[in-house]
């Protein structure tokens, strides 16, 4: 991996419903790769070091991610142990929900 | 010094508070708060003056809500608040009571967990899952769920719990043992030479009496009861009512022997108000006799119900009595009950009521 691309950061976007539970937190987020985000569970715990609780809002104590929540990475649909590269998107949405 | 009384309300979307002064007679509403999640119980902590709500939302899963300057802004926690990895994560919260320094909350699936610095964080209180019957117990309509919790008032140690469908169980070493206490209840949707079993009875509200915290009321799927000794023993209060079936109880703020009920028509009838007319059903003699108050309620044409934590008393003299429909209305009375006034209409399906009292 040339090192220009192993110093960008992870991007994660996050839902409004979910940042309004978090007054500081944006919509979108930059984790630096001296983080070593390495899977979608370690990006979901950076979060939650910076947002206290975030955590248990996107996953359950299985654990796993919440039935009504979905993560994408590169369009596809991921887990909590799915692998992430530097420079990645991470897309939080919340599913179709409710009544 | 002025008082004002809030109602403080849970639906299916949102927490919503009305302020009246002392007189009661008119009310504002405001909400809804927790991002309109659904709020299974609102309660206030009178020692604090804080308010705090308990929920879950199908998105974020469970959290208790919490509101120090009386609903105006709100933070929520969840830490803490888990089963192990690997079991069935809970879904909501569903009941709230503060005891001493201490907060527990009751969830679905049923446990209980207890919060020592009000409501940030949360430790399971595992005892209750090593009751050698938790293997059996069956959710009822509304899930497996602990929706009623009853700290004694003077004893830390002492709490019951009501389950649906598990029944009422009784710790008296804060959470480490417990044992049940549905002796006299019957579950009438079992055999019929198993309807007094030793738990499984789904009861659906349980309250204690203020200042004989040995007597206890509750409304059950089958039946009303009272128990003088702290649920060894329960007799039915039935006779006199319209229907053995009904969601909510609430006692007077200091007459043990005052219940308010709000029968509904039966468990496969629709569940709403018998013959399609409202009426609180009161006990001035712990449910030896009954009778139906329905001044100012609707008397026609009316198929709500009211669910089990969605009815309350204040601490005024005279009392205050609430109560919140399936339909979003909000009907209040400022005189025990007597005559009753439509305070709000139109918000979601009300899940609990509670007030509070505030001196400014």
């Amino acid at each position: 991996m040339p090192e220009n691309l192993a110093c960008q950061p992870v991007v994660v976007k996050l839902p409004g419903a979910l940042v309004r539970l978090f007054p500081e937190a944006p919509r979108q987020v930059e984790i630096p790769a001296s983080a070593l985000v390495a899977t979608v569970g370690d990006a979901i715990d950076a979060l939650d070091r910076r947002w206290p609780g975030m955590r248990d809002r996107i996953c359950d104590s299985t654990p796993s991610i919440r039935r009504h929540m979905n993560v994408f990475v590169s369009g596809e649909r991921a887990t909590l142990g799915t692998p992430l590269k530097p420079g990645e998107e991470v897309v939080v949405l919340t599913a179709i929900s409710g009544g | 010094m002025t008082n004002k009384v809030l109602i403080l309300v849970g639906t299916k979307k949102g927490a919503f508070i009305l302020e009246s002064d002392t007189a009661r007679k008119s009310w504002e509403l405001r909400g809804p708060y927790c991002e309109t999640w659904p709020m299974n119980h609102v309660i206030a902590d009178p020692a604090t003056g804080t308010i705090l709500a308990g929920g879950g939302s199908e998105w974020f899963g469970p959290a208790v809500w919490k509101s120090g300057d009386l609903g105006a802004t709100w933070t929520h926690s969840s830490a803490g608040l888990a089963y192990p990895e690997g079991e069935t994560p809970i879904k909501a919260v569903w009941s709230l009571a503060k005891s001493g320094e201490s907060l527990y909350a009751g969830v679905d699936p049923a446990g209980l967990f207890r919060s020592d610095d009000g409501g940030e964080t949360w430790n399971h209180l595992a005892g209750l899952q090593n009751h050698p019957s938790r293997p059996h117990w069956n959710p009822g309509g509304a899930g497996l769920i602990l929706h009623s919790l009853l700290p004694h008032p003077e004893d830390d140690g002492r709490l019951w719990v009501g389950i649906s469908a598990a029944g009422v169980f009784h710790t008296a070493d804060g959470g480490e043992t417990w044992e049940t206490r549905n002796q006299g209840t019957r579950a009438d949707f079992m055999p019929e030479d198993q309807r007094y079993p030793e738990f499984g009875q789904c009861v659906h509200c349980l309250v204690m009496a203020p200042g004989m915290p040995d007597r206890l009321y509750q409304q059950n799927h089958c039946g009303m009861y009272r128990s003088d000794d702290g649920g060894r023993k329960w007799i039915s209060i039935e006779a006199g009512l319209p229907s053995t079936f009904g969601f909510p109880a609430a006692v007077h703020p200091r007459d043990p022997s005052t219940l308010y009920l709000l029968p509904l028509n039966g468990d496969s009838a629709g569940r709403y108000v018998p013959d399609g007319k409202a009426a609180v059903w009161r006990t001035r003699d712990g449910g030896e006799t009954w009778e139906d108050l329905r001044t100012g309620l609707p008397q026609g044409n009316t198929y709500f119900g009211v669910l089990r934590q969605a009815m309350a008393t204040d601490r005024l003299e005279p009392a205050g009595v609430y109560f919140g429909t399936s339909t979003g209305s909000l009907y209040a009375s400022a005189d025990e009950g007597d005559s009753w006034t439509c305070v709000a209409q139109h918000l979601p399906t009300v899940l609990s009521v509670e007030t509070m009292v505030v001196e400014d």
